[in-house]
């Protein structure tokens, strides 16, 4: 049985699903089955980044310090690829519950297993596309997920004064936040990116270490 | 405001603008707009600004989907009656962006400026809870603000607002402009 997922205590728009299970079959939430056509999701992403970069250049406080500051604009695009992450880091940590309790993989033995869940049942199951599992380091703890389109970015062009945003860096803070809750730490940051000129969108994953399970989550 | 140039391809702006084939799920859907709620929360004072703040975002988005909606469903011939209008908008755009129609269409008893679009569920809420303090938040306000750019943008411009009635319930006002106009086409 699914109960319902944990929410943030802090904030007071809480996560939470409403439709109780009927226990008529294994997936109880038939409804969370449906999928949508991209076009709503790929632009409510947009005027997430657009309201994002909004928000940091009309900051005032942020543009004090800027004053003192060389490469003033460097840094604004810095705090919005920065403030991705942890948006994308808080969708990460629920979406794997989402996730767990939607297919029935259970435990991934290494790596190698959870690199090919990640790539053939998840990004499927949300994102509706398969990227390709390549470039595994020699140690086995590193590798690459491309991505021939991305429904994040249909559409989109990066403007000049914001050719170094890392458009879809939420997709980086959902990779990590997901796989915390399963105990692993990984660095996960965008290699090559179709927005800033590349043929494809490179997501480079590497595996830092098992997190052990009385250390305190989302400390970040 | 700043010049841009496209980075080699241009092909962006060539690209057909058919039905995109790829479907995300809902609960990724719904996760983003959680977390967009979040955020914008972290950054007022007042539900009814949150409320603002999302509907400010969801005009960004109805402005996006305006035109490639009107060109798909309707081959570029826009409406110009206001009930034509409104069907569009509970049949063609909420099927484009939520799969299904809206459930129902009213119009008020006693005033021709105002309809009604009824939800029992929207989507949008699907993973919101509001908590007691906050009752009067209804995120989709994010909704609103879609009808409310298209309906700006198509010529028909209207107050759209949000509430808890029947489910969630679009209240949208029109201008008096708009309803004399309609008036007048009626009459030819």
């Amino acid at each position: 049985m699914r109960s319902s997922s944990s929410s943030s205590s802090s904030s007071s728009v809480v996560l939470r699903r409403k439709t109780p299970c009927d226990g008529s079959d294994s997936d109880c939430d038939v409804d969370f089955e449906a999928h949508l056509n991209s076009e709503l999701f790929t632009l409510t992403y947009g005027a997430l980044v657009t309201q994002l970069c909004k928000d940091y250049e009309n900051d005032e406080e942020v543009n004090k310090q800027l004053d003192k500051m060389q490469h003033s604009f460097n840094i604004i695009i810095y705090i919005i690829n920065h403030c991705q992450i942890s948006r994308g880091y808080n969708i990460g940590v629920r979406l794997i519950e989402d996730f767990l309790a939607r297919s029935s993989i259970g435990r991934c033995q290494d790596f190698r297993e959870t690199a090919d869940v990640i790539a053939k049942v998840a990004f499927k199951m949300y994102l509706g596309v398969t990227p390709s599992v390549t470039n595994w380091s020699p140690a086995g703890d590193e590798f690459s997920l491309i991505l021939e389109n991305n429904p994040l970015v249909d559409f989109v062009e990066l403007p000049d004064n914001h050719s170094t945003l890392i458009y879809s860096n939420l997709l980086c803070g959902v990779l990590r936040g997901a796989l915390e809750m399963v105990q692993m730490a990984v660095d996960v940051r965008f290699a090559q990116d179709t927005l800033r000129g590349d043929n494809v969108t490179e997501i480079r994953m590497k595996f830092i270490k098992r997190i052990e399970e009385n250390l305190p989550a989302g400390d970040e | 405001m700043e010049t841009r140039f496209t980075r080699g391809k241009s092909a962006i702006l060539e690209r057909p603008l058919s039905r995109p084939k790829t479907e995300v799920s809902v609960s990724v859907f719904a996760l983003l707009f959680s977390e967009l709620a979040q955020y914008c929360q972290g950054r007022v004072y007042s539900v009814s600004e949150l409320q603002a703040r999302l509907a400010g975002l969801g005009q960004r988005v109805g402005v996006g989907l305006l035109d490639v909606l009107v060109l798909r469903e309707k081959s570029g011939k826009r409406e110009t009656k206001v009930l034509n209008m409104l069907l569009f908008i509970k049949v063609s755009v909420w099927r484009a962006l939520f799969g299904k129609e809206a459930d129902k269409l009213e119009q008020a008893n006693d005033d021709d400026k105002t309809y009604y679009i009824i939800e029992k569920e929207p989507l949008v809420n699907t993973y919101i809870s509001v908590p007691k303090e906050n009752s009067t938040l209804n995120c989709a306000a994010f909704t609103g603000g879609i009808v409310e750019a298209i309906l700006a943008h198509i010529g028909f411009p209207a107050k759209v607002t949000v509430h808890w009635h029947k489910g969630t319930t679009l209240m949208i006002k029109f201008d008096e402009a708009v309803i004399a106009r309609d008036k007048a086409l009626e009459g030819r």
